[in-house]
């Protein structure tokens, strides 16, 4: 029943793959065009951090079912330094980059699941899902 | 790759349409050419047309709302067209503000309102 599909992001143009991937699968999962915008978004945002600030990293995206109910669940995972203090992170307005890079509250709100897995210099894990209504 | 955005000019207004879906790289390289265009052709006031468009992620929208204040620090004013339902919703929900921005349903109403914000 799953189905999964991953970008390796290193570059700038491996963002827009992600978010290329992103829609494509949205799209075959049934999303409607405001929750395609959505999904395609968050993953650009996910991607983007994963480049700005590990480097590089990954993005997995798999076609999940909950009963009768369709969704997609994205986890990016990276290497990278890790995050200081999450809660700090989660705070609506606060950035590190000057602006590039939405907060991560913006995800959360596009999104119906969020959840951040970080060890300090280990790397970060977070996985989001959405469900077609 | 090379993939720049076609600027067209008529009479003191300028028109961009952006057909395709932006990557860094393209951004960055249309807010260049879009001021050296406006210092050209001493344009007064420049519609973008976003209609094709589906999602603007923070980025863009960060490079959309720099070229506007900077076409506005060189005496242009700029009006965004097309924006899609839902573009304006995921906007909203990241939490991205595009403060003191013109825009207009469709490129018919931006040149209206460009040409009657022009004639105040």
């Amino acid at each position: 029943m799953e189905y999964r599909s991953s970008v390796d992001i290193y570059t700038e143009w491996d963002i827009v793959a992600a978010r290329q991937l992103g829609r494509n699968k949205a799209k075959e999962v049934g999303f409607g065009t405001v929750d395609q915008a959505r999904i395609t978004t968050a993953i650009s945002e996910l991607a983007r951090n994963i480049y700005l600030y590990a480097g590089k990293g990954k993005i997995e995206i798999t076609r999940i079912f909950k009963g009768d109910v369709k969704g997609i669940s994205i986890v990016a995972s990276d290497e990278g330094p890790g995050i200081m203090d999450v809660r700090k992170v989660m705070d609506d307005g606060y950035t590190t980059s000057g602006g590039l890079g939405a907060g991560m509250p913006g995800v959360k709100r596009l999104m119906d699941d969020f959840d951040i897995t970080t060890t300090q210099g280990e790397g970060t894990t977070i996985t989001i899902i959405k469900w077609v209504r | 790759m090379d993939v720049r955005i076609p600027i067209l000019k008529l009479n003191d207004t300028l028109i961009v349409s952006v057909q395709w879906e932006l990557d860094d790289q393209t951004a960055i390289q249309f807010q260049e050419d879009l001021l050296e265009k406006i210092h050209d052709t001493n344009a007064r006031g420049v519609v973008i047309d976003l209609t094709p468009i589906d999602f603007i992620d923070s980025f863009i929208a960060k490079v959309l709302g720099d070229v506007i204040h900077m076409s506005r620090l060189m005496g242009a004013k700029v009006v965004l067209t097309g924006i899609q339902p839902g573009v304006a919703i995921t906007l909203v929900e990241l939490g991205i503000r595009l403060k003191n921005v013109l825009t207009a349903l469709d490129l018919e109403n931006g040149l209206d309102k460009l040409h009657k914000e022009l004639e105040e």
